[in-house]
């Protein structure tokens, strides 16, 4: 069951399912995607990401759930809930014997109140190549144009679905701005990406797909129970140390193995404040392969995969 | 209801209050010019579409000589007044069936499917750009033909009335065929060779390159089930004196049947588009 509060949401899912004849491409999704917020789908490659922002774009029908986009069904395709919307989909897209002022002047042309098209050419660092015939573009400036062209109505939501995947690095940063621009003016973005740098410069909120099902969801800071898991501090032993380990935070935890001291704990500063002056004591100027680890979100997720698939959901 | 669905309803409605007409306008506009760009940019839809036709006229116009059996008229003038239907023929079905393929192909029809296009504007814009390459196709041929060939214009009001209807009622046909055709393309590289084939057959089994009294009697079949058969004949009365229809299947011009059959084409050219065209889908790239 859902809220008000939260059906008033930009986003709002529930038992969304997507069959395709014998497979379900989608499974089970439940989504919120707050206002102002910059949420991100991650997952693996034909884990149902797009096929989601497919249907809340309204390019593709549901079989089943409730979906609602701004309010509305997606799927009655209402003209003026398509202005209040930006698509930029996965593929990206050729404008053949247009120029990119053309390309984006006509788009603009079916909005009610569009960005000025050279403003939004020059946001998407193409104010060079605005006289350019379009089909001429490098493969990221292509995709550039084409994120002109979702944004160019003024959306209060907007859909990008992988729009980095084939930009340089400076491009990337480019498009990131773009999106904080966005951002900043109160819209909400559904970003869909396999860049988990990207999701952590740019989202608050994520979920992960895998498999059609959704198998986390909250802020990005605490995915996969991230905040939960505790800091590694690890050292090698070494001749000259005392073989017991001075007083440790109250919740460390020590394993010992081949040589490698490993101690987990939520005080990481505080371990190292009790195991430094021990080490000194003992002559010991320097641990060996000291390091604090703390889980990236590039592990939460691969952790958060593996243990999804390995129920046999593909 | 709770607040924000207020607020929407409040926005259509002012979405609504817009004038619905000035914004089907605005986006046709934009939609009609960028069809014109398109085709009048492209070399391949230039040469092939606008420019074959003129071609063949010139060479095998050059080529053609004596009388169609039966006949005191020059095998030329048979010729070109086919030839100009296959000119509307081209701009309308080959031209469109390969730029729908195109922007089906290259992600522009689902990028304005995403976009709030009235979806009317996109249809608009086709049919501006048939008109429009159409017009200029059939003028092309008129003018070379008259000058290079000394084809006669027609002679009477009566005539010119039939040259503009058999050539809007066929350029319709073809313009919704096209569109229905276009389903079958499956990518933009292959859609010139596939729109080719039909061309080809039906221009050769239509009376436009051999006089249609002549092709055996099962391929005259075929051809009359298709409507450029029945433009070449609308063509034909228009262009040649009227003792040619002897020859002409019913010895006559038939010229209520060829409107007959062009208008049914119309309509199962319309069904047939509202039946395949897809704005979304996984074809839709």
């Amino acid at each position: 069951m859902s809220t008000v509060a939260e059906q008033a949401n930009p986003v709002h899912v529930r038992s969304l399912r997507k069959r395709y004849g014998p497979v379900n491409a989608v499974e089970e999704v439940d989504l919120d995607v707050r206002s102002g917020e910059v949420f991100a789908l991650l997952g693996p490659n034909g884990a149902g990401k797009t096929t989601t922002v497919e249907i809340l774009v309204g390019v593709r029908r549901r079989t089943s759930g409730d979906v609602r986009v701004l309010g509305r069904d997606p799927a009655e395709d209402a003209p003026e809930w398509r202005a209040r919307i930006g698509v930029v989909p996965q593929t990206t897209g050729a404008y053949t014997d247009l120029t990119v002022r053309e390309v984006v002047e006509h788009f603009a042309a079916f909005y009610p109140a569009p960005l000025p098209v050279a403003e939004v050419i020059d946001m998407v660092g193409l104010g060079k190549q605005a006289r350019k015939q379009a089909q001429t573009l490098s493969g990221g400036q292509a995709r550039r144009l084409d994120v002109a062209v979702g944004v160019v109505g003024d959306p209060d939501l907007i859909f990008l679905d992988e729009p980095t995947t084939g930009l340089d690095p400076v491009a990337r940063r480019e498009a990131w701005d773009l999106v904080r621009y966005f951002a900043d003016r109160g819209k909400t973005t559904v970003l869909t990406t396999h860049y988990l740098d990207e999701v952590e410069a740019l989202a608050q909120r994520a979920a992960v797909i895998v498999g059609g099902r959704v198998v986390e969801s909250g802020p990005v800071a605490e995915l996969g129970g991230r905040r939960a898991t505790p800091a590694a501090v690890s050292f090698a032993r070494t001749d000259g140390l005392d073989r017991s380990l001075p007083a440790l935070p109250g919740d460390a935890v020590v394993e010992e193995a081949e040589g490698l001291v490993v101690v987990r704990t939520h005080h990481p500063t505080e371990a190292m404040a009790a195991l430094l002056p021990w080490a000194a004591a003992s002559g010991v100027r320097e641990l060996p392969d000291l390091r604090i680890h703390r889980p990236s979100l590039e592990e939460i997720y691969l952790d958060l995969i593996r243990s999804n698939q390995e129920g046999g959901v593909v | 209801m709770s607040a924000p669905n207020a607020a929407l309803t409040q926005e259509s409605g002012a979405v609504v209050l817009d004038p619905a007409r000035s914004i089907v306008w605005r986006a046709a506009v934009s939609r009609s010019s960028v069809e014109l760009k398109s085709f009048f940019r492209n070399r391949q839809s230039l040469v092939f579409t606008l420019l074959l036709p003129v071609v063949l006229l010139v060479v095998l116009g050059s080529i053609f000589s004596g009388t169609v059996p039966g006949t005191h008229t020059d095998f030329k003038q048979m010729f070109i007044a086919g030839i100009i239907g296959c000119g509307v023929m081209s701009v309308s079905f080959n031209g469109l069936a390969i730029s729908v393929a195109i922007e089906r192909d290259t992600g522009m029809i689902r990028r304005l499917a995403s976009s709030p296009m009235p979806k009317s504007a996109y249809f608009i814009g086709k049919v501006v750009r048939v008109a429009v390459t159409g017009t200029l196709e059939t003028l092309l041929l008129l003018a070379v033909a008259v000058v290079a060939f000394g084809l006669p214009l027609p002679s009477t009001t009566a005539r010119w009335e039939t040259l503009v209807w058999v050539l809007l009622l066929g350029a319709v046909a073809c313009t919704l065929l096209a569109v229905a055709f276009s389903s079958v393309i499956p990518n933009a590289r292959s859609a010139s060779a596939i729109v080719t084939l039909p061309f080809l057959v039906l221009q050769f089994i239509s009376g436009v390159f051999f006089p249609y009294s002549q092709l055996p009697a099962w391929m005259q079949t075929v051809a009359a089930l298709f409507p450029l058969k029945w433009m070449t004949q609308g063509l034909r009365s228009v262009f040649l004196p009227n003792d040619f229809a002897r020859v002409e299947p019913a010895g006559v011009w038939e010229l209520d049947r060829v409107a007959l059959v062009l208008a049914a084409w119309c309509l199962a050219g319309l069904a047939l588009s509202f039946l395949t065209f897809r704005w979304r889908g996984p074809n839709v790239r």
